[in-house]
């Protein structure tokens, strides 16, 4: 069985006091809980402070380009669905560069865990709005403030994602085991982690955060099964914000959906190409 | 060569242009005879002028012929815009009911199509079937093998056996009532079963033959109908066809399949590829294999979206940021569609690096008859690959730097190794690093496969004496038009040799700079208004050719190339 310490990895750059420290350590703690081997796992990030994150951990890794990490993610799983697939971006990654990618990965429900680190910023390139700052975000970029944000929890409701969650990079507890759920579920499962950048974002803080959010699951009667309920969750974003499982529901992948991997995974399918002569026979 | 038969239908998109061509071009081909037939249509789903051409021979052909021997007029614009091509024989066959005044054209010769489909098969979108009858009644071509190729074409059925009806009473009305000089008889000359397909096709089947398990793409002419081949037979296959929401996800989801140890392709044309040319980096640095084939039509930007160029050759060669290693096959050829695909693949694995298959729309949608490929001769090539048991080795290095550059590939799950790769520039262990020597070491690591791709580069093929007056160069889909050029010069008396490029990148140099020496002039002929391939000469081996240039979006014929070099004198 694999331990914490099985899953340290190389010295880690971000500066001291990072939210994403606790993101890394949640997703150890996740990963050991599980039961997992780092070559069970396939890590798959994008470009930013938290697409750095496989390199801390360990696992199969491809750091891919910024935006971009739910394709390669995509293909690999396809080629290989014995493999536990991670994805991992920022907001600028998974919803700014990437929106095209998050919309038509939930739709058709690839069997793929996305942990969205967002700090509400762009902070690899040193503090630019993202699509998530809140609205009138003053940065270098945009000196009248930022547009209002794009809604990812909405947006994975409506887009089809069969597992929709939020956790907080400052609750190491709970966020691990909303990993464990979201690694867990088979389907597509969207993670958004409010992540406190102590560089960049002066206003979205451990503290505003602190004051702010609260679990899903101590609130009686809720739901996530209602996409109604969920939907009014995900628009809550203020005074409180909703952290657990928002949203759920049952669909089939798309992996189970395609008949060639009925006969095992694909990688470890023979390569004969005598099999081909039967389709030139059909074009005489 | 013997040209017996050229035969142009011409219609408005949805009168059932492309069936009529294709019918006759498989029906010719049962019988025997060699075909090249090709398509010019326009970016929409109904009306406009389309037009499909099947020239037929006794030997192989390879390109288009202009003189028309059997024009099929569906339309009265059909009439307009070719009669000026009918041969001095030939006859332009058209419906006398529906189209009145085209008194004056002694070549016309009127069927009446639609009444015959209606009264006949019982539907006037029998039309164009009927007017397919009365072609194969003018070449009084055996009527039982035609009926043989519609029965298949329509898949049996009351729709099958209408068609039949329906090509039978145009075929009878021409025998009965058609008493001109019209002479290019055609019966079938050979039990002889050869393949009819187009260059997609055959890509298609190359890559399925050499064991490509995955493909993302998204449609774009002239491509698509590899995406629409290869989901046609992907279950059968054991293969993962993905409709992927943009060319940028296309491209990655196939480096994440390569990576994960499949054999993975996509295609597209020059728009698409322009949105790939990110990913294609991604390749280079972590050293996927990845095949891309890049179908070229007129740009910029949308261009002609049906039309065909050769104008993609120097952004295909250098898109990147920075630099990595990448191959770049352009076939020309049916055969070469299919062994270059297979060789593309091959070489992406042996060297971790994405390999191009360049088409273009003349190619990718022009078809042919060719001898069935040798399947027993497909190899398998999948270069250094770390057994199993070495899979477990928890100090595996995906980057390993080795003297060829090729480090030893493991798969994701293979073993108990991880496999760590990173678009960063990164370590022998896959992680990123930012350090200078690190960085020099790898850059010169990934282009050190470069001495090994070159040496897997076949030569360019000399048609005709390296002591030549004039060497026409050539690469991809002009091959046809070229050969068939230089036999016609050569015929008629001069001293003409031909060169076709199908391996373009790592350029074979060497082979090329000799042969320029020795000719006494010499042109490359290509489909793009700057001499790509040209220029790409120039700068392998610094010596300077002609050009002879064609963008308007329609392919060379033969006979415009023999015209431009006798233009160019001597
Ligand atoms: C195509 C491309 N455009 C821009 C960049 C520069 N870039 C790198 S990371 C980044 C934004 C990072 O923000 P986010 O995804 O939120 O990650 P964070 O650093 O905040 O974790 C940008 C714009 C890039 N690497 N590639
Ligand atoms: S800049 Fe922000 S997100 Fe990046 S490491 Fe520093 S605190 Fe973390
Ligand atoms: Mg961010």
């Amino acid at each position: 069985m694999a331990t914490i310490a099985d899953y340290a990895g190389i010295p880690i750059a971000w500066c001291p006091g990072c939210g994403n420290f606790g993101i890394l350590n949640s997703v150890k703690r996740a990963l050991v809980e599980l039961g997992m081997e780092p070559h069970q796992i396939l890590l798959v990030s994008g470009i930013g402070q938290a697409g750095k994150l496989p390199h801390y951990t360990k696992g199969n890794v491809f750091n891919s380009l910024h935006g971009r990490p739910l394709s390669p993610a995509i293909g690999a799983k396809i080629a290989n669905p014995e493999l536990k697939v991670i994805a991992i971006s920022g907001d600028g990654d998974a919803y700014g560069e990437g929106g095209n990618h998050f919309l038509h990965t939930m739709r058709r429900n690839h069997d793929i865990t996305y942990l969205v680190h967002d700090n509400q910023v762009y902070a690899l390139t040193k503090g630019q709005a993202s699509p998530t700052s809140d609205a009138g975000f003053v940065t270098k970029t945009t000196p009248y403030g930022a547009a209002p944000p794009v809604n990812p929890i909405a947006l994975a409701i409506v887009s089809g994602a069969t597992l929709v969650s939020r956790g907080y990079a400052g609750d190491i507890e709970h966020l691990a085991g909303l990993i464990k759920t979201s690694i867990s579920h088979k389907g597509f499962s969207l993670l958004d982690i409010l992540q406190p950048c102590v560089s960049f974002n002066h206003k979205n803080t451990y503290n505003w955060y602190r004051e702010r959010v609260y679990k899903l699951e101590n609130e009686a009667g809720y739901d996530p099964t209602n996409k109604a309920l969920a939907l009014a969750k995900a628009e809550e974003w203020g005074e409180r914000i909703p952290t657990g499982v928002i949203y759920r529901q049952d669909r089939l992948t798309y992996d189970e959906q395609i008949p060639a991997l009925k006969m095992g995974p694909l990688v470890k399918q023979k390569i004969d190409p005598g099999l081909a002569a039967k389709l030139l026979d059909e074009l005489l | 060569m013997n040209s017996h038969l050229n035969v142009m239908v011409g219609g408005e998109a949805g009168q059932g242009v492309q069936s009529v061509g294709f019918i006759l071009a498989k029906a010719f081909a049962r019988g025997g005879y060699h075909i090249f037939a090709d398509q010019d249509y326009e970016s929409r789903i109904r009306g406009g002028h389309n037009f499909y051409r099947v020239r037929v021979a006794d030997s192989k052909i390879a390109a288009i012929a202009e003189a028309v021997d059997v024009l099929v007029a569906l339309n009265k614009e059909t009439i307009e815009l070719h009669q000026k091509e009918v041969a001095a024989k030939g006859v332009i066959v058209f419906d006398n009911e529906k189209i009145t005044d085209v008194a004056g054209i002694p070549s016309a010769f009127g069927v009446p199509l639609e009444r015959l489909a209606v009264e006949q098969a019982g539907d006037k979108v029998m039309t164009n079937t009927v007017a397919l009858g009365a072609a194969l009644g003018l070449v009084r071509y055996d009527f039982a093998v035609s009926e043989q190729v519609l029965r298949e074409y329509f898949k049996g059925g009351d729709i099958s056996a209408n068609n039949i009806k329906a090509a039978r009473a145009g075929c009878k009305y021409v025998q009965e009532n058609y008493h001109g000089d019209f002479d290019r008889f055609l019966s079938p000359i050979s039990q002889v079963k050869r393949m009819l397909l187009n260059g997609n096709d055959a890509i298609s089947l190359g890559a399925i033959a050499a064991g490509c398990k995955f493909v993302a793409a998204y449609p774009m002419t002239p491509t698509t109908s590899i995406m629409e081949y290869m989901a046609a037979k992907a279950d059968e296959f054991g293969l993962a066809m993905v409709q992927a929401e943009d060319e940028i996800s296309a491209i990655n989801m196939a480096i994440g399949a390569g990576y994960a140890g499949v054999r993975a392709m996509t295609a597209t044309s020059g728009s698409g590829f322009c949105l790939m040319t990110e990913g294609l980096g991604l390749a280079g640095i972590t050293e996927t294999p990845v095949v891309i084939v890049e179908g070229q039509r007129p740009g910029p930007a949308v261009g002609l979206p049906t039309r065909t160029e050769q104008g993609d050759l120097q952004f295909v060669l250098y898109a990147h940021q920075g630099d990595f290693p990448r191959a770049v096959l352009a076939p020309g050829t049916f055969e070469d569609c299919f062994w270059l695909t297979v060789k593309a693949f091959n070489l992406a694995e042996k060297y971790q690096l994405p390999v191009l298959v360049m088409t273009d729309h003349h190619l990718a949608s022009s078809y042919g008859t060719i001898e069935k490929f040798d399947i027993s001769k497909v190899a398998i090539e999948r270069g250094l690959l770390v057994s199993d048991k070495e899979a477990n080795d928890s100090a595996y290095k995906r980057h390993l730097i080795t003297e060829s550059g090729i480090s030893p590939r493991a798969f994701p799950g293979q073993g108990k190794a991880l496999v760590v790769t990173d678009a960063d520039e990164h370590d022998e262990a896959g992680h990123l690093i930012e350090d200078a020597d690190t960085r020099t070491r790898m850059m010169d690591k990934r282009l050190r496969k470069l001495t090994g791709l070159s040496k897997e580069i076949s030569p360019p093929e000399l048609y005709g004496s390296a002591e030549t007056d004039t060497l026409l160069i050539g690469w991809g889909s002009t091959r046809g038009a070229i050969r068939e050029a230089t036999d016609i010069l050569c015929q008629e008396g001069s001293s003409v040799s031909s060169l076709y490029l199908s391996e373009l990148w790592p350029f074979p140099s060497g082979n090329i700079a000799g042969l320029l020496d020795k000719a006494k002039r010499s042109f490359v002929i290509e489909s793009n208004a700057t001499g790509q391939m040209s220029r790409l000469i120039r700068t392998e081996t610094g010596k300077k050719t002609g050009t002879i240039l064609k963008y308007d979006g329609r392919p060379f014929t033969p006979n415009e190339i023999v015209q431009a070099i006798k233009k160019e004198g001597r």
